[in-house]
């Protein structure tokens, strides 16, 4: 059985194929980041106009790369129908719906977020059950146990901006580009660790949630107090920046991973990638005797991969999408 | 020659088939709704018209101007069965369906057609019956303040479409006559399938991944000023 699987939640186009004996067998994106980097953010409305102008010719790249025929050797579509942008979400699910209806095949709407959390399961050393997640992107900021699949408890999660959108937030403020995560990681390698120390937010409180909006506003009023901050002192403010959100998520990882018993933590999302986050968890995690996993890049950021995977399982337990394009920008993961 | 016809760029949201000659057609005023039911309305026509998606020759869509949302569904809807039985796709303007729908319906020959476009414009423009009884688009499609609007109509040119609801005086004002209107026309897709007939005889088709939103509106985000203090 083979699966072409179709994202379109935000600003990355992608469409994968899936075997269910062979594996992957191709997948391509096509990043929207430059478009939307004047803007400091994703534009959805530009989201949406450039997902249909992508995603046709990236299925067709898709199948010419894989070598196979849309209505010869696919035999389902599966395709991202939430959580995330409404206008986006409705691109990738009318194509992928309408091209199932027409080839006369099954569909699948997939939860993004289950998606990412499954994603480590398409490498070769492929994490066991029961294992602790951190999901860590610009739209999300999540912790959950995943028991099995279909069977996640969340943790905790942000209770107001993503770790990623607070990146970029901050990003802004220091005058660098979209998507704000590589610059401020570049930018506080020349900062002062010594010089700010900025809050932890929330790891005092007992639980699991987050939140990024204080450290936020706490970097605007390090600025505002700087007066005219020079290059040193945008560097040492970013290198604060980076130090409480990596400390923070750092400490909520461990306590999930003692709270749940769990020998695993797997780290997904595009904030995964922050080479401080991934030495620290590591370090701590490891002599702890537990095991840190950190999907490829190209499975941990936004991609089809993870969808088509997820559309395949889904399939083989019995899941059939009506003839109906369905679409939720919030869809909570213990609902699906 | 059979091929489907999809219109959801308003909160009418219609699919027709055409089929040698007839057209079966299916409408519905949906707001919000048409994703959840626009594929179910093309079953039931092409169940009607006896067709199979295999037999089709093609598909046409209106790609707008109207709702983004509302365009971008007809164009992913177009793109994903054209992809699937390699179809040739004729897009066809939302505005140029509610001209040949007042036509069809009134007779008339020249329509200045108008959707609400929110924001306090409209999408507008003048179309003009042509010798094979197709409405031709005069001048080009705009996204305009009513205020603005500059046409220059005859005695016997209707106005149809939801941009003459709130701006009927100040459209009229603008035509500089007393001219009949329909501000209840929707576009719908019994008239994208009459439009696209004479373009699928000539082949002016495109290809799957060429059904594409005409949006008309293009200043749609603002770039941010820096936040540097």
């Amino acid at each position: 059985m083979r699966v072409l699987g179709i994202e379109t939640s935000c600003d990355e186009t992608a469409v994968a194929v899936i075997c269910e004996r062979q594996g992957l067998l191709a997948h391509h994106l096509f990043s929207q980041s430059a478009l939307h980097s004047e803007y400091g953010g994703v534009v959805p409305e530009l989201a949406s106009r450039d997902h249909i102008r992508k995603l046709g010719p990236l299925i067709q790249t898709v199948m010419r790369t894989a070598q196979l025929s849309l209505s010869e050797d696919i035999d389902a579509i599966a395709y991202t129908s939430g959580p995330g942008l409404m206008g986006a979400l409705m691109v990738g699910a009318g194509l992928g719906r309408s091209l199932a209806f027409a080839l006369g095949k099954p569909a699948v709407a997939v939860h993004h977020m289950e998606a990412h959390l499954l994603a480590p399961l398409l490498e070769d050393a492929a994490p066991e059950c029961p294992y602790v997640a951190l999901l860590v992107s610009g739209g999300h900021t999540l912790l959950v146990e995943v028991r099995s699949v279909a069977r996640y408890t969340v943790l905790g999660e942000s209770i107001d901006d993503a770790v990623g959108e607070a990146f970029d937030k901050v990003a802004l403020m220091l005058g660098l580009g979209y998507p704000g995560g590589p610059q401020i990681q570049r930018l506080a390698k020349q900062g002062d660790p010594g010089r700010f120390e900025f809050p932890r937010p929330m790891v005092k409180r007992a639980g699991l949630d987050f939140s990024f909006s204080g450290l936020k506003t706490h970097v605007l009023n390090t600025l505002k107090g700087l007066g005219k901050p020079g290059p040193q002192d945008r560097a040492d403010v970013a290198r604060a920046f980076e130090d409480a959100v990596v400390d923070t998520l750092r400490i909520k990882s461990a306590r999930a991973i003692e709270h749940t018993g769990s020998k695993t933590l797997v780290v997904a999302g595009g904030v995964g990638a922050n080479r401080k986050l991934r030495q620290q968890l590591m370090q701590q995690l490891g002599e702890q005797g537990v095991k840190v996993i950190f999907p490829a890049p190209e499975f941990c950021t936004d991609n089809a991969a993870m969808v088509a995977q997820l559309g395949l399982l889904r399939l083989q337990s019995g899941s059939r999408e009506p003839l109906s394009i369905r679409v939720q920008s919030r869809w909570a993961l213990e609902e699906v | 020659m059979k091929y489907l016809a999809i219109e959801t760029a308003t909160e009418c949201c219609s699919v027709a088939l055409f089929h040698d000659g007839e057209i079966i057609s299916e409408s519905e005023l949906a707001p919000l709704r048409h994703n959840e039911i626009v594929l179910s309305m093309c079953e039931r026509v092409l169940a009607k018209g006896e067709t199979g998606l295999s037999q089709l020759d093609g598909i046409a869509f209106g790609c707008g101007p109207g709702a983004f949302t509302g365009v971008r569904l007809a164009a992913s809807i177009t793109q994903g069965i054209a992809l699937a039985q390699d179809l040739p796709v004729v897009p066809v303007s939302s505005l140029a369906a509610l001209a040949q729908a007042a036509h069809c319906r009134h007779g008339v020959s020249q329509v200045l057609a108008c959707i609400d476009a929110r924001m306090q414009e409209v999408y507008v423009a003048l179309y003009q019956l042509d010798e094979e009884r197709i409405m031709r688009l005069q001048g080009e499609e705009q996204v305009i303040a009513p205020a603005r609007v500059d046409v220059d109509v005859g005695e016997d040119c209707m106005g149809c479409g939801s941009g003459w609801k709130p701006y009927a005086e100040i459209l009229l004002k603008r035509c500089g006559k007393s001219i009949a209107f329909d501000a209840d026309a929707l576009p719908q897709a019994e008239f994208v399938a009459v439009l696209a007939q004479p373009r699928f005889e000539r082949g002016e088709t495109v290809s799957p991944t060429e059904a594409l939103p005409v949006y008309v509106r293009h200043d749609v985000a603002q770039k941010p000023k820096s936040r540097t203090v």
